[in-house]
């Protein structure tokens, strides 16, 4: 069953009481809250998601929640837990859906050593994945939001699940996170797109999320077969220019991208190289995203 | 519970059992437990991918910890100080089954007191430093406790805990640690030695039966359960360890570890060893209240092992530990000062 098939009132009383189970990607996800704008951001940006069954599995117990009841009227903060352990500093309550998205981040990035996690968005066409490695700041999830609003599959704006065992990318289809100018920027490419709230004043400045297209959703069991790494850079006046860039630069850029390259070892170096053979590398400077768009899906037809 | 009865388990009671092994921090040792009983391939998939991702993990752990092992090795090899391993890196480097899955953060050695201040000065030549600035901890540790304040490596950010007895000077029942020296045993071809296993079982029992924290509570009395199932093939095993805990003063730790790890964990202990260390427990109401609170405190710590009385269970253990630890006319302004400085946001814990 659909989220979007559930009342405000219903979701509400869910994230309050037993938590709420959401299917995203292969993960089995619990969310309990009871800050009723995470209803209302879910409800937003995650209508297309599965509910979990009460007897099935699930990977990831979170929370977000005052860290005290005098924090909940007073300098109002919020805290994640994963499954009663607090991993960050808490935050401004107003921040409460953003952080679950990024405690949801951090869940998967320390717990799925069975994947190379790689900081990257990724988005596919015609059977090919295209991964989109870079820091923060890099221009990543604008263009992997143009991609997505273009007709691409999203598979994540965040993380690149690589499996060590068949080396294929796994989608974990979640809102996609823009920051600052890029909220106008993908708003004007795509009038049509839904976000949610903007939260203002974050540790990243103004932060939104678009909400992920059905399809993506719905195909989100389905990995994809790696076919281009491209480490993007937005450069403002810059033209479209795509670089191709040799396969060990290209390899040690995967490696300074991943979030567990180190603990993966000898694993890591393998999985890495493969997706580095399976692909051609390119290093890419934009800053028209329709040009962008075409380029991609010209390499991808 | 036999490791076999798990594939009788529904995903709902998987999804349980995850969380409470990594609350506990022994995901990675109940894949040893699986591996060992030839069933980690029945297991689902879901709850399976959970622990191969603690696996990877553990054993990248493990090629640190040998790394480290070196790095120590290195920097006091030009000292005349053997260097002795204790508690996790001991059980690696002695290939003890208690080191299966035992993911930790520092590295414990023990030095004879009188050569602390070489090994520290060895250490920091090496690249270690001190974290500890606060100069009244720095005096804390100096004065009372059984190790100097933790050293971490400036580019590793590795931790070492120098040692120079398994418990702090003030505690009552403070064993000789020249005795602990006397009895180290060599790891074969390795310049690294170890305490002798019954010894290592003291430590082990030392450390959870006298410490007032019990994050790690069920993963310690998994240890212990695993030391005592190793050592016990070992001729006259249970004999040496009684005999040893009265020379060390440890005997009413030996109590609580063979009991604890008997009731909770089923752990094969001979009855007449149980029965001789039971001398230790004072009378029947006694040991009904102690029952009370470390049947408590030592559950996995994760909600669902909670009751209403878990929390008061561990507040007493810790305010024990510390009647334990010092006499009160030291422990009375130091839990002032602790207290002073929390309130006014000098420290966090």
């Amino acid at each position: 069953m659909k989220l979007a098939r559930l009342s405000k009132k219903k979701v509400i009383q869910l994230l309050k009481t037993g938590g709420l189970r959401l299917k995203v990607g292969g993960f089995n996800v619990c969310l309990s809250s009871s800050v009723t704008e995470v209803a209302d951001h879910l409800l937003c940006l995650y209508g297309h998601f599965d509910v979990v069954n009460n007897e099935d599995f699930i990977d990831f117990y979170t929370s977000i929640a005052p860290p005290s009841i005098v924090r909940r009227f007073f300098r109002a903060q919020i805290n994640f837990s994963f499954d009663g352990y607090i991993p960050f500093k808490p935050l401004p309550y107003n921040q409460a859906s953003a952080m679950f998205e990024w405690g949801l981040n951090w869940c998967i990035a320390n717990y799925s050593h069975h994947y190379l996690v790689i900081h990257a968005a990724v988005v596919e066409r015609n059977g090919q994945a295209f991964i989109f490695p870079g820091t923060p700041g890099s221009g990543k999830s604008t263009l992997c939001a143009a991609l997505v609003c273009s007709g691409w599959r999203l598979l994540s704006d965040e993380m690149t699940l690589v499996s060590i065992f068949d080396g294929l990318v796994y989608p974990v289809p979640r809102p996609i996170s823009l920051k600052n100018k890029s909220l106008e920027i993908i708003r004007n490419f795509s009038p049509d797109v839904i976000m949610g709230p903007v939260v203002d004043n974050t540790a990243k400045g103004a932060i939104g999320h678009v909400r992920p297209p059905d399809e993506s959703v719905e195909l989100g069991k389905n990995p994809a077969k790696p076919a281009k790494v491209v480490f993007p850079k937005y450069l403002e006046g810059s033209n479209t220019d795509l670089i191709p860039l040799s396969k060990s630069r290209s390899l040690l850029k995967v490696a300074e991208n991943s979030f567990n390259y180190n603990i993966l070892g000898f694993q890591g170096f393998n999985t890495a190289g493969d997706l580095i053979n399976a692909s051609d590398c390119y290093e890419f400077k934009y800053c028209r995203l329709e040009e962008a768009v075409a380029l991609f899906t010209e390499l991808a037809n | 519970m036999e490791p076999r009865q798990a594939l009788k388990l529904n995903l709902r009671q998987w999804d349980l059992l995850i969380r409470q092994a990594r609350s506990a921090n022994v995901l990675a040792r109940l894949r040893y437990l699986f591996d060992s009983e030839g069933i980690l391939k029945q297991i689902p998939a879901q709850p399976y991918a959970h622990i191969l991702s603690t696996q990877t993990y553990a054993d990248r752990f493990y090629i640190s910890l040998n790394l480290e092992v070196a790095c120590i090795q290195e920097a006091l090899k030009e000292l005349n100080v053997p260097l002795v391993l204790l508690k996790g890196s001991a059980y690696f480097i002695a290939g003890n089954i208690a080191a299966n899955g035992r993911i930790f953060s520092d590295v414990d050695i023990l030095v004879p007191e009188d050569k602390l201040l070489e090994v520290e000065i060895a250490l920091i030549k090496a690249g270690w430093m001190t974290n500890t600035i606060e100069p009244y901890d720095q005096k804390y540790y100096r004065q009372w406790m059984h190790e100097i304040p933790p050293l971490r490596h400036l580019k590793r950010q590795t931790s070492i805990d120098v040692h120079h007895n398994i418990l702090p000077k003030t505690t009552r029942f403070c064993p000789d640690a020249n005795k602990l020296l006397a009895n180290i045993v060599k790891i074969p071809e390795k310049n690294i030695w170890v305490l002798s296993p019954e010894d290592r079982v003291l430590h082990s029992a030392a450390h959870l039966f006298h410490e007032g924290e019990f994050a790690h509570g069920f993963r310690d009395l998994s240890d212990l359960d695993l030391l005592f199932k190793e050592f016990s093939e070992q001729e006259n095993f249970w004999v040496k360890m009684l005999q040893r805990s009265e020379d060390l003063n440890q005997q009413v730790p030996l109590y609580y570890a063979l009991r604890y790890t008997h009731k909770i964990l089923h752990t094969p202990i001979p009855k007449n060893v149980l029965t001789a260390s039971e001398q230790q427990s004072p009378n029947r109401i006694y040991t009904k209240l102690m029952d009370a609170l470390f049947l408590r405190a030592l559950m996995p710590n994760h909600e669902s092992c909670n009751d209403r009385w878990t929390g008061l269970a561990r507040w007493l253990l810790f305010v024990r530990s510390h009647w334990l630890k010092m006499p009160v006319y030291l422990m009375v302004p130091h839990l002032l000062r602790k207290a002073f400085r929390r309130v006014s946001g000098k420290e966090r814990h």
